[in-house]
């Protein structure tokens, strides 16, 4: 700080004569140098009256760099508007050069921005419009999607096989491991939470009732869901936003390819396909994790945990949970390639894409899963 | 701008640079002058953009030396090397604004951290900086919402924020059209003539090359070394290899030649 405070560049007046004013610039012009505001130096112009010309003096400057001409850049552009005559020519040659090149190219006329009062009104307005244009989105990408499927039915959908099954190995097994650590974790804790309130009752073997009904109707699926959507959700969106900016997408439609089918339709494919394997897996992964802990802490073996689960969990229960993961399947990969589809042009747009994916697909997740849990409940099943 | 033209301003010595196992380039020895304006020069895929890159600091010679004002950069310590970086500025091939900020934000952001300027002194510089590339009033619009070009002089006017000692380009001139990128061939040797800039460009536009290079550098991708170092015009005029010949003539005397 102390380098700052000991350079400084110095302007000040000498009226010519009645219409001119020399300019004198002195001392060091630098980024760090402490300089009048260029604001009141435009004040002291404006207070020369009937003012024709303005002489730009700086024979006796030490050194300058960038800041001498931006300096005096407003200066010319304040004079410009007031019709005010500079003459730069007792300038460096080096600014005098900037100076011309900085006012070569005029400034394009509506060009600046001003910031504009909005309104609460206007803003709301905006809003509902802007959820108005979502909601179409959403409607137009899955008519797109159907129009996609039922190509693919009938053998016309263009795109390559192979990307199904890269896909899908991204999809499932490579999901595997989280998948794993976070349902066992699930049905542990699952298994506490009742444990210590049917312990109560000397009632430890229903834990296992507990744990496997929780994971076969609602957790399993529900945690598989949330994964992916984070992990493979987010992916789908990140991957084809890239692809927008890189204007990959249309390459895909200027050689006559959908975009839909090729891009999007393997991508919905896997993730349909895996999602209730990945779910079949997370439910044997909670009851596992249920019983470690059934059976370690509570006096119930192994076998009797068996028994137990195996009178309380019946197919219909595992039909219940493995739909769905079938629909969540489809949620997460309608919002992560919808997302990605309609991503902008820019790297923060990918982000912005990735991150509405994840929100939007574990809203759907939640509200899909309490609707369907509450019509299972109607129909007693 | 203290400095002396005509003395060294960045020499390389036996530079060797390679990913690995797969060698790029060896063996390249130059010297570029304070005030020179630099080409970079060769075929497509001859490592141009790797020696640039060895040059900034993003990647690490296998083997050889670069020396800024006879101070070694790869074996200065690590705030020694921030100290000469800061006095570079590069434009990148496609501008690399920030795509986050403004065109504002995104000159300001060096003039914020290393200088003391406050904010409405930062603003004029900014006005002028973008004025000086030929996009005054554009300050508030965000990278993606103007062309290719103008990104590229965006980012020129970011490079130039701090008013480097040296600037490196990357391919200047690739997606402007040629009324524009002559323009900013212009600009690039006021640069030089006014700030005494020392400049660096890689390219392959021959019309650019003739008309701003006072010394190149020429990498051959099928001997992976250099083959000649000098000005351009003299180049074109002495030298003997038929490869140097072939690409400063786009391959026109050749057919002439066999013709």
């Amino acid at each position: 700080m102390s380098v700052a405070e000991t350079v400084s560049g110095q302007v000040s007046f000498i009226p010519v004569d009645g219409s001119t004013v020399a300019m004198q610039l002195t001392g060091i012009w630098s980024h760090d140098a402490s300089i009048k505001p260029v604001e009141q130096v435009l004040m002291d112009l404006s207070d020369f009256k009937n003012l024709k010309l303005v002489l730009l003096r700086a024979h006796d400057l030490a050194g300058w760099d960038s800041r001498l001409p931006a300096y005096l850049l407003k200066i010319f552009n304040y004079c410009q508007t007031q019709h005010i005559e500079v003459d730069a020519s007792g300038l460096p040659e080096g600014a005098q050069e900037l100076l011309k090149l900085a006012r070569a190219v005029p400034e394009r006329a509506g060009a600046r921005r001003t910031a504009q009062q909005k309104s609460i009104l206007a803003e709301i307005g905006k809003a509902v419009l802007n959820g108005l244009k979502d909601a179409k989105g959403l409607l137009a990408f899955i008519g797109e999607t159907l129009l996609a499927f039922i190509a693919l039915i009938q053998a016309e959908a263009r795109f390559r096989t192979i990307d199904i099954f890269l896909c899908i190995q991204d999809a499932g097994p490579a999901a595997l491991p989280i998948v794993t650590l976070i349902s066992l974790l699930v049905g542990l804790i699952l298994a506490f939470v009742g444990a210590v309130q049917l312990a109560m009752f000397g009632a430890q073997i229903y834990i296992a009732d507990l744990v496997g009904l929780g994971t076969v109707r609602e957790m399993g699926a529900l945690m598989t869901a949330v994964i992916m959507s984070g992990r493979t959700g987010a992916a789908y969106a990140a991957q084809l936003g890239t692809m927008n900016v890189n204007s990959e997408i249309d390459a895909l439609k200027t050689m006559g390819i959908s975009p839909m089918q090729f891009l999007v339709l393997p991508r919905m494919l896997a993730l349909i396909l895996m999602m209730p394997l990945l779910c079949l897996y997370a439910d044997l992964m909670g009851m596992l994790g249920g019983a470690m802990v059934t059976v370690s802490a509570f006096d119930v073996s192994l076998i009797q945990y068996y028994n137990e689960i195996q009178k309380a969990v019946d197919l219909t229960d595992f039909g219940i949970g493995l739909f769905k993961s079938l629909v969540f399947a489809a949620l997460i990969a309608t919002a992560g390639c919808m997302r990605g589809m309609q991503c902008g042009r820019s790297a923060s747009a990918v982000g912005d894409a990735a991150t509405s994916a994840v929100v939007n697909s574990i809203v759907y997740i939640v509200v899909a899963d309490s609707v369907i849990t509450l019509i299972c409940d109607r129909l007693g099943i | 701008m203290t400095s002396a033209m005509n003395t060294p301003h960045i020499t390389v010595t036996n530079l060797t640079m390679a990913y690995g196992d797969f060698l790029i380039q060896r063996d390249l020895s130059f010297t570029i002058d304070h005030g020179d304006i630099f080409i970079i020069m060769g075929g497509s895929g001859c490592g141009k953009s790797t020696l640039l890159r060895h040059l900034i600091g993003l990647q690490r010679p296998a083997q050889g030396d670069v020396f800024y004002d006879q101070q070694d950069f790869w074996h200065a310590s690590d705030e020694e090397r921030v100290r000469i970086i800061r006095r570079i500025g590069v434009l990148y091939q496609s501008g690399a604004l920030f795509s986050s900020l403004t065109l504002a934000e995104n000159i300001a952001l060096p003039l914020g951290e290393f200088t003391h300027m406050n904010g409405r002194e930062i603003a004029d510089i900014v006005s002028y900086k973008l004025a000086l590339v030929g996009l005054a009033g554009f300050e508030d619009y965000y990278p993606s919402e103007i062309s290719g070009g103008m990104q590229k002089r965006a980012g020129l006017a970011r490079a130039m924020a701090l008013d480097p000692e040296i600037l490196f380009f990357d391919e200047p001139s690739a997606g402007l059209d040629p009324v524009s990128a002559r323009l900013l061939d212009d600009l690039i040797v006021s640069l030089r003539d006014t700030l005494g800039t020392t400049i660096v460009v890689v390219t392959h536009e021959l019309a650019s090359i003739f008309a701003i290079g006072t010394n190149s550098v020429f990498l051959d991708p099928d001997t992976k070394t250099m083959l000649a170092t000098g000005s351009p015009k003299k180049l074109l005029a002495e030298s003997s290899d038929a490869k140097i010949i072939q690409f400063l003539t786009r391959g026109e005397s050749n057919a002439n030649k066999s013709a």
